[in-house]
């Protein structure tokens, strides 16, 4: 499994294996590595005649990505089976850096496709890892098998109670951060949530890593599609004018500390 | 604040020549007021048309090594959309001492003076005549900068237009440019920007298929440095008005170079993908640096040298 350098311009990879997350997601395991990939930064992925989308890493190596079936792009990508090709370049962005030992990852919905790779990274350098996955109700949920296989202990929060704590992730990881007194909250999911937990971890000054969606275009810091809009800059406390692509996704806070 | 890179383009301060490219971090007040702060010397917003439009679909930009092919599709709201956007960038700029530079674009050269005359509202500093794109051709024809004769044409219309400086943005690829230039600054332009990106194409070999979604885009970056070099070198010579000097500028020397191939003014654009916003101020500080070990001590000394 060959180690990639993209230089910027996408290269084909071989879809090795498939594995089915829940009824709507997938997640491709790709032929080849991208060793100098970092937990939260992500990849465009092109598919010929069809088109690109910003995808987070859900893992280095070898390269695997986790795709939601939600429109044209990604729906394709969802039934993509082995032998067949997608085309990335990247890697693109700044993502989480670990910051102490005691870890708190935060997924909401879609936002746990990158926490694996990042709860790999964290368990391997000794640290502990708690997980506070949220989504709809527990067909939604996902990486909650895989982060617990691999030796983290996640909570569950569902807003229809279908399974763990009834309600908001926001709210299970308030009391999970008063609980387990974490180093750094990392969370990604939808951006709702993100400004909810930029708040709750103001509070109690503890630093958090939050990764920003965007919609996607160049990717590289010219277009400006994937800015940040200016109030929730401000609600979040960071500076106006902040590209997702560029800056982010993942924002740094270090709670005031 | 560098002395030696002070520069008055038409009238108007700069703190240093370096401009903001079109298409690069002009989509918001925000974002063009944070180009500003990193230390670019004047801000070009992204080009505006008379209706909302959307552009090309994804992918739309390739970078690699210090170069870019795009095709954007000149992705804006309409200029009576853009109009409050650019009144707003201009409130946050002046507090800056930064001027705002306002590209426009149309389809027909009656509509380029229609669209002027909505964004002079605004009071950009400079419009910004953009007849040059060369990722739109299936959806607004063949580029008025093809010719002396259309980009005559839509130069009169702006001008008639609007009171306000005007500076007309010329393609390299014509076998005519100064001529092309000559026809526009008899119409009353005020500056020229040269170059717009080059026509160019990438091919996947795998996919077997272009990779842009537009397949030919703009190519932009280090690869065109010698292209825009030369046509600015070529414009100095044949006309009196000033020019922004834009293509592949990612260091002070680069920004020398046009400088001393005549340009007035340096745009700044695709270098931003590696450098980040924050280019405007290393390129700045470069400058300076070439200029007090080259013992220059203005702008104006070292423009035009290698004529």
């Amino acid at each position: 499994m060959e180690d990639r350098d993209l230089g910027g311009l996408m290269q084909a990879f071989e879809v090795a294996n498939v594995i089915t997350e829940n009824s709507s997601t997938r997640t491709l395991l790709l032929k080849g590595r991208l060793e100098s990939a970092q937990p939260g930064q992500f990849v465009m992925v092109w598919l010929p005649e069809v088109g690109e989308k910003p995808y987070s890493i859900a893992s280095a190596v070898p390269l695997a990505l986790t795709v939601s079936s939600v429109g044209t792009v990604s729906g394709k990508l969802a039934h993509l089976q082995p032998g067949e090709r997608v085309w990335i370049r990247g890697p693109l962005g700044k993502g989480f850096r670990l910051m102490g030992e005691k870890h708190l990852l935060v997924g909401g919905g879609y936002g746990a496709a990158p926490l694996a790779f990042l709860a790999k990274s964290a368990l391997k350098q000794g640290g502990q890892v708690k997980v506070c996955l949220g989504a709809k109700s527990e067909a939604d949920l996902l990486m909650e098998r895989r982060l617990v296989d691999m030796g983290s202990q996640v909570w569950v929060a569902t807003e229809d109670g279908s399974k763990g704590f009834q309600g908001l992730v926001t709210s299970l990881t308030e009391q999970m951060i008063l609980e387990e007194r974490p180093d750094c909250v990392y969370a990604c999911g939808p951006t709702g949530m993100l400004v909810a937990l930029a708040e709750v971890c103001k509070r109690y000054q503890l630093p958090a890593q939050l990764s920003f969606e965007g919609i996607m275009r160049c990717g590289v810091g010219l277009c400006g599609s994937c800015e940040l809009l200016e109030e929730i800059c401000k609600q979040v406390g960071l500076p106006s004018g902040w590209l997702a692509c560029h800056d982010g996704p993942v924002a740094r806070f270090d709670g005031g500390r | 604040m560098d002395e030696l890179l002070e520069t008055t383009f038409l009238g108007i301060g700069l703190k240093n020549p370096l401009v903001v490219a079109s298409g690069v971090l002009g989509t918001s007040a925000s974002l063009m007021e944070r180009a500003a702060r990193e230390g670019a010397g004047a801000v070009t917003s992204k080009s505006t048309g008379s209706e909302a439009w959307a552009g090309h679909a994804n992918p739309v930009t390739l970078a690699w090594g210090n170069s870019v092919i795009n095709a954007i599709g000149l992705t804006n709201p309409g200029c009576q959309e853009e109009l409050p956007i650019l009144v707003e960038t201009k409130r946050r700029l002046n507090a800056l001492e930064v001027p705002l530079f306002a590209s426009i674009f149309a389809s027909t050269a009656m509509e380029f003076g229609e669209v002027a005359r909505v964004i002079a509202q605004a009071e950009p500093d400079l419009i910004e005549v953009n007849i040059s794109c060369p990722n739109v051709a299936s959806d607004f024809g063949e580029p008025f900068s093809a010719n002396c004769a259309s980009a005559a044409a839509v130069t009169r219309s702006v001008r008639s237009a609007v009171s306000i400086p005007i500076s007309i943005k010329l393609a390299p690829n014509v076998p005519n440019l100064a001529q092309i230039a000559q026809a526009v600054v008899a119409e009353g332009a005020d500056a020229i920007t040269a170059i717009n990106t080059v026509p160019a194409m990438l091919i996947d070999a795998y996919a077997s298929r272009p990779v842009l979604k537009n397949k030919t885009g703009g190519l932009s970056g280090a690869a065109i440095k010698p292209i825009a070099l030369r046509a600015v070198w070529e414009l100095a010579q044949a006309i009196s008005v000033p020019i922004i000097g834009t293509g592949g500028v990612a260091s002070g020397l680069d920004a020398a170079e046009m400088i001393m191939a005549g340009a007035s003014l340096v745009g700044v654009g695709s270098a931003v993908v590696n450098g980040g916003p924050a280019v405007f101020r290393q390129i700045a500080q470069e400058l300076s640096e070439f200029m007090q070990q080259e013992g220059y001590q203005s702008l104006e000394e070292m423009r035009g040298k290698a004529l």
